[in-house]
């Protein structure tokens, strides 16, 4: 059983419009990171509202931990997926930082004694815990993201999906965010899909899926996927610094055995060749 | 058009439990022309800083001066529509500035407001649609019925329109693709030179600071942390990383590889390509 499955969807958003997506079929494992990326209006969010039943797919079929998505069910799916939106301000529904992660809490049913442990504890993963009493619009643009991701934390869902949610981030903000969502995705054996245009994040996930005007173009590995800089680059895309750096290397006649992913690996690769000279 | 900071203070929600000191004591000088990278943790005070740059809010106490145009405390400056026509700002989440039934009235908004003619309008519409990558079978779109990149173009089409002399940018690339963000960098820059357009950028990418602004601002809560050109703030990695932030991943690598070959290898502008030359260098070098 899969976490997240897409039978050959397809979508649009009017009858007379366009699809926006064609034939997407795809699974994401329980425990697995899946990175969506894709230029601008290649589907990516859409795929990530049909996940949650916020649209519902014009062709095919979405299966979330074995049950068919519809109308009938969403209630109850929407309870196992946690979903953080590209904008923050369109999810926000508690006059407090406090109550709106409580909101969702709620919704599922938690004992009031539960409530408030797991308020804190997710608020102080992302480091809002000082924000209890503040009202979300009134916050920062980077506060409001760490406060929509605790919210999905909180509820310890079976599903998560982060659409751009830490793309108002500082680099270390964003990587001890997703650090945090990692470890629980690991922990519990989450599924998660973040949908990302930052390519050092498509690094940490264990599979990426690329998008291109509303098909997908390929699903692979991160370290076979830099491999097509050229390609990726055609189609809106780019890779990262190391793997733009390993490829001016073997334009000066250095080849690695394996394509790096980060910088560790580079100079390790390097220093390999060095010390066999 | 100059802009000077004066001893300014911000305070969110004064006299209240949640009175908020947003900026504090806040002096700068940035000249006409100048391209400025403001940087911070989250919540230092960058998106507030902005909005005092086309007089949306005005200083708790100090004074801005921007060109001919003086904010202060409780006083209406004297200008205003004039002050907002000259200072365009891209705003953090463009879902705040996108409002009109379309995508084209949304970008003729500006300039409609000012008064510009309606076949200028026309003109500058497209300009400005082609200038940030718009497909122009999305002009006649809902503003709301588009992807989150997408919106991002419409709102930074809409500012260009109305060809401000001061550009105000707030993380202008986050949503944008890979190509987006360097295209549309590129066209601001490019817009800033010919124009010798006043710049001033909030970023998180350290890279883009480096590449694109001759100045720098490292702001942390609230208060000035340390001001000079890129280079020189990104030679104290200890002190950004004090305030949270780090320097570009170039710079990174590089003393991550002079700590590895026990070799002093010190950033010197270089692209991708300069730099294979000197790691092939070194990993050629005999191991004594
Ligand atoms: N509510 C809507 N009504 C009609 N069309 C829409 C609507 N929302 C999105 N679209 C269109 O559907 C296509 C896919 O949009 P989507 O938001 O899924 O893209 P995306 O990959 O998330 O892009 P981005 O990186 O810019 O966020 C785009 O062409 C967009 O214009
Ligand atoms: N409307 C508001 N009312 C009260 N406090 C606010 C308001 N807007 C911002 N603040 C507070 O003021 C401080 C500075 O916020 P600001 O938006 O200027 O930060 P920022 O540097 O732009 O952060 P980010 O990188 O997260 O966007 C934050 O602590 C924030 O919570
Ligand atoms: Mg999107
Ligand atoms: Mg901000």
């Amino acid at each position: 059983m899969y976490a997240i499955e897409f039978k050959n969807v397809s979508f649009r958003y009017e009858e007379e419009q366009p699809y926006v997506l064609r034939n997407v079929s795809f699974q994401v494992e329980a425990g697995e990171w899946l990175a969506i990326i894709g230029h601008n209006g290649s589907g990516k969010s859409t795929i990530a509202k049909l996940m949650n039943g916020l649209l519902f797919p014009t062709e095919g079929e979405i299966i979330i931990n074995g049950i068919p998505l519809n109308e009938e069910n969403i209630w109850e799916i929407r309870r196992q997926v946690g979903m953080v939106f590209q904008n923050p301000d369109n999810q926000f529904v508690g006059t407090t930082v406090r109550d709106d992660v409580a909101f969702g809490l709620e919704n599922r049913g938690v004992p009031r004694a539960e409530m408030m442990d797991r308020i804190t504890s997710s608020l102080e993963q992302v480091r809002m815990q000082d924000y209890l009493l503040h009202e979300p619009y009134r916050l920062s643009g980077g506060q409001k993201q760490r406060v929509a991701i605790a919210g999905v934390l909180a509820i310890s869902p079976s599903v998560i999906i982060l659409d751009e949610a830490t793309a108002m981030l500082d680099p270390l903000g964003r990587k001890e965010i997703l650090d945090t969502v990692h470890h629980v995705q690991a922990a519990q054996q989450l599924g998660l899909i973040t949908i990302t245009h930052d390519l050092n994040e498509v690094m940490q996930a264990h599979r990426v899926l690329v998008m291109n005007d509303g098909e997908i173009w390929t699903t692979t590995v991160p370290r076979e996927l830099v491999k097509r800089q050229t390609e990726l680059q055609q189609i809106g895309l780019d890779v990262p610094f190391v793997t733009q750096l390993a490829h001016a290397l073997e334009r000066q006649g250095i080849t690695l055995d394996e394509q790096p992913i980060d910088h560790e690996e580079l100079l390790d690769a390097l220093w390999t060749l060095h010390s066999n000279k | 058009m100059d802009i000077t900071f004066k001893q300014v203070d911000y305070t969110y929600q004064a006299n209240s439990p949640f009175e908020h000191k947003a900026l504090k004591n806040l002096s700068f000088h940035l000249p006409g022309g100048s391209f400025t990278a403001i940087v911070g943790h989250t919540g230092s005070g960058k998106s507030t800083l902005l909005q005092h740059l086309n007089g949306l809010v005005r200083p708790t106490s100090g004074s801005v001066q921007i060109g001919e145009h003086t904010l202060e405390p409780k006083k209406k400056p004297k200008q205003a529509k004039e002050l907002r026509k000259q200072v365009g700002i891209v705003f953090q989440y463009p879902e705040h500035q996108l409002f009109e039934e379309t995508v084209e009235k949304d970008i003729a908004f500006g300039p409609r407001n000012f008064g510009v003619a309606e076949k200028e309008i026309a003109k500058r519409v497209k300009e400005s649609a082609a200038a940030v990558g718009l497909d122009l079978s999305l002009l006649s779109r809902s503003p709301f019925e588009l992807s989150g990149g997408q919106m991002r173009r419409v709102a930074i089409a809409g500012v260009l329109a109305v060809r401000p002399r001061v550009l105000v940018l707030d993380e202008p690339t986050a949503g944008l693709d890979p190509r987006g963000q360097q295209e549309i960098m590129d066209m601001f820059y490019r817009l800033h030179k010919e124009q010798q357009l006043t710049t001033i950028l909030v970023t998180h990418s350290m890279e883009d600071a480096l590449t694109y602004a001759d100045h720098m601002l490292v702001l942390d809560k609230g208060e000035k942390y340390m001001e000079g050109t890129p280079v020189k703030v990104f030679q104290d990695r200890q002190a950004l990383q004090q305030v949270q932030l780090d320097v570009p991943e170039i710079f990174q690598f590089l003393q991550k590889t002079s700590e590895r070959f026990g070799k002093q290898v010190a950033y010197e502008g270089e692209n991708v390509d300069r730099l294979a030359e000197q790691l092939a260098d070194l990993a050629g070098d005999k191991h004594e």
